[in-house]
This record gives structure tokens, C-alpha cells and sequence, in this order.
């Protein structure tokens, strides 16, 4: 599978910034340039490593956004006290370049179904083909982001779209206010397509005019009321802050979801 | 709980170039207490002198990673086994 | 195979050696950066001994005996293996001296052993002589008056400054250290790497061999010098 070989060594590249896209006052994304790519798969991250002029070096992880097939691009939040998200936000622009290594991860990443094959799919994990034989695994698929928690189900989302996958979606995303939601209009235009995707968005410190969404924070009755029930037996992503992560994994399970369903990634916050 | 924790997934490029291999999806028996679980739901401290991996159940220590400019050691004797999927 | 990013320069790094108190490699920081290494302990005080283990049996006191002890208040650099020093940190202890005189053994080592697991090793002689404190309090960064005791030096390879208060008998006022910054008390050998300032410290077991500990047995020199640079094995 392409740039996801079990056995392979894993070094650092040059990626050169291609783009720049602005996502929010404190969020910004950088689409990538790195030589010989071999490509990625949704829910992937990379490792930043940028190098001063005395050779100090600071490094950090960032989550793909970008669905497999489009080159990697990174959404990265400016943390107040951060180290490299300041300058991955406020300083790095088109040309400029630094290294990465990746993509990185095998465990916190779907695939989908694509529309003409795998009839048969190994219910192993989420969306996860293989096998000769199997289960058809029509299970739905959940996932639960808390703020820059999104980004790397927002890879999920976007190959769910290019793949014309029809899995049952539901996304729960939390952040602080309306302008911190990252990708919103992509995610309202992508809900209303009406293919199987509801996005469910709740904010925690404001509840702007006319707001319809939630305002609060992902508990267990918000998830009682707009998760898939546990007799759906759906796949579970769950990405954000470790508190973040651990309340709502521990919701869900206290819901009736299994444990073995549910799959993490936690964020850290040093930026 | 400690904000200073996260998960395998935080030194998957880590543990990649450490093996040569993707560990995030290999699954860990805990050597202390038996719990067995994929690398990327343990328990990693990354804010220390080094990098700690902690079984989720019981806490004990898994691995132990420390990076000099020229070396890396790695600890692995909490873990009883690794199950890495080919 | 590095090359620089343009226009990354990181953290502020004051490295200038700031009238030869920053070791080779080091660097300020503002704020107190917590390393951790696993969950935070929180041991309840009704149940929190230290205890000195060696010939003889081992000699324990509880948190109200240990409190009772005579205490000091410290001005001192401190230095971590990842880089960072922060001066002129403030604490107040008990000095290692003062609960080693207990023990009627002079076994040549140490190993500090705390709430959580963690160990780390020492020479003897690294925590006698005013080196060393179990410290229940951190005070901050002191300002820039001048102390008067004069009891200190500012060498390149620096003293702690001592400021001496009168023997205290009874537990002070004050917030007591945070249980993430290794309280109740931690360990506090200054002219080390901090690592060897081992946070939740619970005790000593005095040994004749230098025995390396948790950090020391996976890569981390055994004595941890900052003057000498002594960050990893073989160093």
C-alpha cells in the first residue's frame, strides 16, 4: 500500500509550503510539497521538525487533512505560548521550507469502500477491507472531535466524499465559537449533500442569534441524543485533548458502545 | 488526570524509526499486569528527560525512550510481548 | 541533511552566559516547564513517611515529624537535561545533612526512591554539606535584591546561596509545593541535571555500590554534571 508499508524506513523530508489557506483567526492550513510522496491514508499525521540558524531544532506532530490522492496538507492551530504553531501560522509562506517525516500512523486511520469493489469487507476494524472472505460490514461510523480534533477526521470526511463512500456518517464537533469552527462552510456544504453525512456542531462559549446547534460541551447526553445507538454497532473516531478524548470514550462506553469500536487519538498542548 | 498525556500515536514517527516498522496498530501485553492493547492507546508521557509508555491498566512502565543528538536507547522489558501485524 | 527553516528562531534562548551561571548547552526560560514521566501522585500527608533505609533498620518520619525538623530557605540555579535553567529559584527544605545525621551509616551512595516509582542515584557526597534538601515549598524566583548573609558565591561552579532563617520548630505558613511540581516534597540536589531532583521523593536507601536508577539505567549519565556536560552515557 502506498507510503504505508509495515516495513519502511521512515526519514526526514523536505516539504516545501504550496499553499496557504487561512481557516480561522487562529487556524491556518499548509498545503505541502514533498518529493516522491508515495501518499497517505485518511487519519494519518506528519512529524514538523523546523531548524533555527544556531542549529536548534523544535518538533512537532500535525495530522493530515487532506484526504489520500491530494498532496499532504496540514491544518495547524497558533497556541498562545507555542513554539512552532506561531510560526507555522503566522510566519511560513509559499516557498518557504522545513522538513517533515511521515505519513505516520496504522492504527488511528479509515479507508473507505470503494463504490464498485470490496462487496466483501473483514470486519476487523473501521472500514477496513481485506481478506477474501468476510463479514459485509456495513456498521456506520462515528466521529467526535474537540476543536483541532477535527482535522484528522476531517481526512476521514473528505475521502467518505471523494470515494463516493455512502457509510452512515456522523460527526459531534465541539469548539469554542462559531469563527473557531474549522472547515464549516465545507462541512455545511457537505451535510446538505444529503449521502449519509450529519454533522452536529456545539459551541462552548457562545450562543450566537440564531443559532440552532448545541451549546455545550460533548457529554453523555449530547451523544445519547445525536450518536448512532449502540445497536448500530458503529465505528468510533474520537480526536482532541486527552480530557476531551477520555470524557467522551468513557460516555460512549457508559451508552452501551464497545470499547473495541472505539479508537483515540490524543492531541497534545504544547504547540 | 495528568495533561501531560497522550497516546502511541504521539511517537508513532518515533516508534517507526525506532523498529523500522508502523507500531501504532501492534498490539502490547502489558509484562505487570497482562492487559494487552494496541501501542496507540497506551499511555505516553512525552514531557519528561525521555519518553514513557505506561500500560493504561495499571500504569506500570512499558518502554522507556531517551534521544541523544547521536543515539537512542529504548527500553522494552515492561512489555511481555509485541504482536506487530505484517 | 538539516537546513534551517528561514525565519524560525524558536523560543527566546538567552545562552550568553550570564556572568557564568548558565552551563554549557543551556538556556533560560521564563515560567517553570513540569516534566512528567507518568501520572501525579497524590499522597494523602497522614500517609506520607520519608525514611532512610541502610545498616541499622530504617530510621522513617511522618509528615508532622518531618515538618518539625529545622528548616532552611535556599536561592538557587537550576538546570535540566532538556535544556532549560532558571535561576535564583527559591525554596525552602530540609537539609539532606540534617536527615542523614540520623543514620549511623556511611555507606558511600543513594538511591532516592518516590511515590509513582521513579529512582534516581546519588553519591553521598553530592547531598552532604549543604548540596542537598528535601524541599515541601516553592518560593518562586527571587528578585534582584542583594541578600545579606553573604554567605554565597557566584562562581561558575555555583554554591547555593543559603539564606539562613532561625531553626524552625513549627510547620510555616505558606502554600505548600504543588502536587505537580512534586509535592508534598521533592528532592532538590541543584549542581546536578534536575532529574536528579527527584519529585514525590519518599526516601534514600543507602547502598555501597552507585546503582543507576530510572533515567541513569536508560541513557542518562550516572552523576549528571551541568558544568561538565554530563547529559549521557559516555559523556
Amino acid at each position: 500500500m502506498a507510503g504505508t508499508a509495515v516495513l519502511g524506513r521512515l526519514t526526514w523530508e523536505a516539504a516545501e509550503v504550496a499553499d496557504v489557506v487561512d481557516e480561522t483567526p487562529r487556524v491556518r492550513s499548509l498545503v505541502l510539497d514533498v518529493s516522491g510522496w508515495a501518499g497517505h491514508r485518511a487519519g494519518q499525521h506528519l512529524d514538523v521538525r523546523l531548524t533555527a540558524e544556531d542549529g536548534y531544532q523544535a518538533q512537532r506532530s500535525y495530522s493530515i487533512a487532506s484526504p489520500p490522492g491530494e498532496p499532504p496538507t496540514i491544518t495547524v492551530e497558533r497556541l498562545e505560548d507555542g513554539e512552532v504553531s506561531p510560526y507555522l501560522v503566522g510566519e511560513a509562506r509559499t516557498g518557504d521550507r522545513f522538513e517533515i517525516r511521515g505519513p505516520i500512523g496504522g492504527w488511528f486511520v479509515w479507508k473507505a469502500r470503494s463504490a464498485s469493489s470490496a462487496q466483501r469487507t473483514r470486519g476487523g476494524g473501521p472500514g477496513e477491507p481485506g481478506g477474501s472472505t468476510g463479514e459485509y460490514d456495513a456498521a456506520p461510523l462515528l466521529l467526535v472531535a474537540g476543536c483541532s480534533g477535527i482535522v484528522p477526521l476531517m481526512a476521514m470526511i473528505r475521502l467518505r466524499a471523494s470515494a463516493v463512500d455512502a457509510t452512515p456518517s456522523l460527526l459531534v464537533y465541539v469548539s469554542r465559537t462559531l469563527e473557531d469552527v474549522i472547515y464549516r462552510e465545507e462541512l455545511d456544504e457537505l451535510a446538505q449533500r444529503g449521502d449519509g453525512l450529519e454533522a452536529f456542531l456545539t459551541l462552548t462559549r457562545e450562543k450566537p442569534a440564531g443559532w440552532s446547534g448545541y451549546t455545550r460541551r460533548v457529554d453523555r447526553a449530547l451523544l445519547d441524543e445525536t450518536a448512532w445507538p449502540p445497536t448500530q454497532r458503529p465505528h468510533v473516531f474520537i480526536c482532541g485533548s486527552t480530557g476531551f478524548v477520555e470524557a467522551a470514550a468513557s460516555a460512549l462506553v457508559d451508552l452501551g458502545h464497545d470499547p473495541a469500536r472505539i479508537k483515540t487519538e490524543r492531541f497534545g498542548a504544547t504547540g | 488526570m495528568s495533561e501531560a498525556r497522550l497516546d502511541g500515536n504521539a511517537i508513532g514517527g518515533l516508534l517507526h524509526t525506532v523498529f523500522g516498522a508502523e507500531m501504532t496498530a501492534a498490539v502490547g501485553v502489558c509484562g505487570t499486569c497482562g492487559a494487552a492493547g494496541a501501542v496507540a492507546e497506551l499511555h505516553v508521557y512525552v514531557r519528561a528527560p525521555g519518553v514513557v509508555v505506561r500500560c493504561p491498566k495499571c500504569e506500570s512502565v512499558l518502554m522507556r525512550v531517551v534521544e541523544s543528538p547521536d543515539r537512542t536507547w529504548i527500553d522494552f522489558s515492561g512489555l511481555r510481548t509485541l504482536e506487530i501485524r505484517r | 541533511m538539516s537546513f534551517p527553516t528561514r525565519g524560525f528562531h524558536g523560543r527566546r534562548r538567552e545562552s550568553g552566559d550570564a556572568a557564568g551561571r548558565i552551563p554549557p548547552g543551556q538556556h533560560l526560560v521564563d515560567g517553570f516547564p513540569v516534566l512528567s514521566a507518568g501520572p501525579t501522585p497524590h499522597t494523602p500527608l497522614a500517609d506520607w513517611t520519608f525514611s532512610i533505609r541502610g545498616g541499622g533498620g530504617p530510621v522513617t518520619w511522618t509528615w508532622e515529624e518531618f515538618r518539625a525538623l529545622p528548616t532552611t530557605t535556599v536561592t538557587v540555579d537550576i538546570h535540566c537535561v532538556t535544556k532549560w535553567s532558571k535561576l535564583d529559584t527559591v525554596w525552602e527544605g530540609v537539609s539532606v545533612d540534617t536527615l542523614l545525621e540520623t543514620v549511623d551509616d556511611d555507606s558511600p551512595y543513594l538511591l532516592a526512591f518516590c511515590d509513582g516509582g521513579y529512582t534516581t542515584n546519588l553519591a553521598r557526597e553530592d547531598v552532604s554539606d549543604g548540596k542537598a534538601w528535601v524541599a515541601y515549598a516553592y518560593r518562586g524566583v527571587a528578585g534582584s535584591s542583594t541578600d545579606s548573609t553573604g554567605h554565597f558565591g557566584r562562581t561558575p561552579r555555583q554554591s547555593p546561596r543559603v539564606l539562613e532563617t532561625a531553626p524552625q520548630a513549627v510547620p510555616q505558613d505558606g502554600e505548600p509545593l504543588e502536587d505537580e511540581h512534586g509535592g508534598p516534597a521533592r528532592l532538590l540536589v541543584p549542581h546536578l541535571y534536575f532529574w536528579k531532583s527527584a519529585k514525590w521523593v519518599r526516601g534514600f536507601e543507602l547502598r555501597d555500590e552507585d546503582e543507576p536508577g530510572f533515567w541513569e539505567s536508560n541513557g542518562y549519565h550516572i552523576r549528571g554534571d551541568p558544568w561538565l556536560e554530563q547529559r549521557y552515557w559516555g559523556d
